[in-house]
């Protein structure tokens, strides 16, 4: 609404028919802490609170902003998203998950993204459908994790109204004495079915994960797609394979005459028994090369089970981005730039988008704190570390506590002994001082390392330092510690 | 062809066939010259053989830190052109210290692998791109099959493979005395460094072995460490002293 939204604390509710009757379809927080809820008479609402705003709900607008939330999720986190309306979406993040660091780290994501760009969220992640709507809607503040297996116990203490059934229904049962979703599981289930038909046993069954339930992935004319219908399911990998390569020369026809690369691609195979297997690869750069994309989405066929079959292939691309013709380097003098992006490609869809980097200087004079990490495609920055003192090829981890016998307060050691072997300095620089970054912790202000680089008798050189100035103590505890090794 | 005279031409065109049955187009392989007489005119072809797989190890202690043949690695990644892919083992490479050996932090893709069956199923994957200036895996295990995937990996795209081999214990290092389809193997061990005039530590010294040498043989060499652009040298008292000089000594206080 703009800045023609009413303050915050100002009491909300959007108002819609039902029926004849005009009642509350959704209410804010301050609404809700008046005691107004949805389902409330339209006038009994005014009455309560004075002063409330009262605007008309749009539930097709709301149907449609739900969709483009969904297509949001579809894109950054799984491939399999639906709308879940009126008011959630829901997300299959098998498999999804531990690319964001495990379903708790996605959860928190999820609902921190949402809530930057101002929605009041909760998120609930359970083996089913049913049992993750009823969570994050009545126990996810904000967000839940069930672990697998738990799911039919987590439900059971939630009301009647968390099993997705129709309103009505819920108010009959209260009135036969049902409270909790346990209430009726301990029920013989004929007579229930018998008296209010078999939607009520499939919600239950949904929610307990009795039952599966299929996600209609959300659409959207906006992404572009091939689609390979079988008259006979497909199983074996070679015809998988080749059904790939010719849903990408399809789709990369599409994406040429849009003039976009993908960035992302999903493959979803629907099998036989209603289950979906989906492959997701995802590119450093927009790519419409259909070689590339045959090959980065055949490297993974071994993880599609193709169970008794698959009877549908999709190939989408969830995010494309513009790909212009570029004209190559073609002066005598410069030299090309080989492009490894095929091969980054290849290899982060292996091992993961964490696991390939390049290192990049950081201006800090505290070794571990030197290197930073920065994506393999990254734009390329000059300079290096600076070169005036040699560093060691190998730098341990954490630092291990060595004996020595030293002078104090500058002088190298005269032997140390690491990992139980005594070693004679036979040859030694230093020392390097390196003082703590006190603008990162407080405790860092008088911290002092000083650090030698030394030679044993073998010619073998090591990089110790001893922690605080060989004088002042509060600069550091005077021990001494080995932290890398020369070549 | 006639094979019935045993004239030189008809054994050169046989010789040439077989080569290319090998998979060696070009009678001439291109090599990167280490700039050192010595070495060059020990090596078949004059130089280290490019498109082909290398192996280095650390000698004493250096089979577990790996320390010396990483640098030795880097010294001859940084002398080629184009990225590089590193497939680091345990991910305690220090990324100035390979900068120092000249290869440039902006050329180096590292890529932590996880286990040594990916390591080297990614070192194929770079060393098959063709577009990289060099590819080196950290690997402890290298199989005579692993290794001679890598080597037809490197000979038909040409580009330079090395693995480092390192080992969690002293006794498993025994592992580098069994075959592998590598063209040469190396063993780098520290020596003490240079003698300076004045109290600090010299440029480092390596005793460089060269174990094994396909169509060539073993020889040990006495080098210098890496320099600024990844070069060895020979050490200024063997050959002539004049180099002694530019590595400078360093101040004790910094």
């Amino acid at each position: 609404m703009g800045d023609a939204a009413p303050l915050a604390e100002t009491p909300l509710v959007l108002i819609g028919r039902h029926g004849r009757r005009r009642v509350v379809l959704a209410a804010d927080h301050a609404a809700e802490k008046a005691g107004l809820h949805v389902g409330m008479p339209a006038t009994k609402a005014q009455a309560l609170v004075p002063g409330l705003v009262m605007m008309d709900g749009d539930p097709a607008a709301d149907e449609d902003a739900l969709e483009r939330l969904a297509i949001w999720a579809l894109k950054n986190y799984s491939p399999i998203v639906a709308a879940d309306p009126p008011d959630g979406i829901v997300i299959d993040a098998t498999g999804a998950a531990h690319l964001h660091g495990g379903e708790e780290a996605m959860l928190g994501h999820l609902l921190s993204r949402l809530s930057s760009s101002g929605f009041l969220a909760t998120a609930a992640m359970a083996d089913t459908w049913g049992a993750a709507h009823a969570l994050a809607r009545y126990v996810a503040r904000p967000s839940l994790v069930v672990p697998a297996g738990k799911s039919a116990e987590a439900v059971a203490g939630l009301p009647l109204a968390s099993l997705r059934l129709p309103g009505e229904t819920v108010a009959e049962l209260r009135r036969l004495g049902f409270k909790s979703v346990k209430d009726l599981l301990d029920q013989p289930r004929a007579p229930l079915v018998l008296r209010f038909g078999s939607d009520l046993g499939r919600r239950l069954d949904q929610a307990t994960g009795a039952q599966r339930e299929l996600i209609e992935r959300v659409r959207s004319p906006e992404l572009v797609e091939a689609k390979q219908v079988f008259a006979e399911p497909i199983g074996a990998p070679e015809t998988i394979a080749k059904y790939v390569g010719k849903l990408v020369v399809i789709l990369c026809q599409a994406l040429e005459q849009q003039a976009l690369g993908a960035r992302r691609l999903d493959l979803l195979c629907h099998r036989v028994d209603n289950r979906i297997e989906v492959v997701r690869v995802g590119m450093a750069t927009p790519v419409r090369d259909v070689k590339r994309l045959t090959r980065l989405l055949t490297d993974k066929i071994e993880t599609i089970d193709p169970g008794f079959g698959i009877e549908i292939m999709i190939l989408v691309a969830v995010v494309a981005e513009p790909l212009e013709p570029k004209q190559r380097i073609s002066s005598l003098v410069q030299e090309t730039e080989a492009d490894v992006s095929s091969l980054v490609d290849v290899l982060v869809n292996r091992v993961g988008e964490r696991r390939i980097y390049r290192l990049e200087p950081v201006a800090s004079d505290v070794p571990e704190r030197s290197v930073k990490r920065v994506a393999p495609l990254a734009p390329k920055t000059e300079g290096d570390w600076p070169t005036s003192w040699p560093r060691p090829a190998r730098l341990l981890a954490n630092p291990e506590l060595i004996e020595t016998l030293a002078l104090l307060p500058d002088h190298p050691p005269v032997w140390f002994t690491w990992r139980g072997v005594r070693r004679r300095v036979a040859r030694a620089d230093g020392p390097e001082r390196v003082f703590g970054e006190w603008w990162k912790a407080d405790p860092e202000l008088e911290a002092v390392r000083d650090y030698f680089q030394v030679e044993d008798e073998n010619g073998e050189r090591y990089w110790i330092y001893r922690a605080g100035d060989g004088v002042d103590p509060a600069t550091g505890s005077h021990r001494w510690f080995l932290h890398g090794i020369y070549a | 062809m006639s094979i019935t005279s045993a004239n030189p031409t008809a054994i050169d065109t046989l010789r040439d066939k077989i080569r290319r049955i090998e998979g060696h187009d070009s009678p001439q392989r291109p090599v990167l010259p280490f700039g050192i007489s010595a070495i060059d005119n020990w090596l078949p072809g004059g130089g280290l053989a490019l498109g082909a797989l290398h192996e280095v190890a650390g000698g004493g202690n250096g089979a577990i830190d790996g320390a010396a043949a990483a640098l030795f690695a880097a010294g001859i990644a940084a002398r080629t052109k184009g990225p590089v892919l590193w497939c680091v083992g345990r991910p305690d490479l220090f990324a100035p210290a390979i900068a120092q050996a000249g290869l440039k932090s902006s050329r180096v893709i590292y890529m932590e692998a996880g286990d040594e069956k990916t390591t080297l199923a990614c070192l194929e994957e770079g060393l098959r791109h063709g577009g990289l200036g060099a590819a080196i895996a950290d690997v402890s295990k290298l199989t005579m099959t692993a290794s001679r995937r890598l080597q037809l990996a490197a000979e038909t795209a040409g580009t330079v493979g090395i693995v480092v081999r390192r080992w969690r214990r002293q006794a498993e290092a025994a592992d580098f005395g069994q075959p592998t389809a590598a063209v040469t193997r190396w063993r780098v061990s520290a020596l003490p460094s240079a003698p300076l005039p004045v109290p600090g530590v010299g440029r480092a010294r390596w005793h460089l072995e060269l174990l094994r040498c396909r169509a060539g043989s073993s020889a040990d060499f006495y080098v210098e460490a890496c320099d600024a652009k990844g070069r060895l040298a020979l050490f200024a008292d063997l050959a002539d002293r004049s180099g002694a000089a530019e590595d400078g000594r360093r101040s004790a206080t910094g």
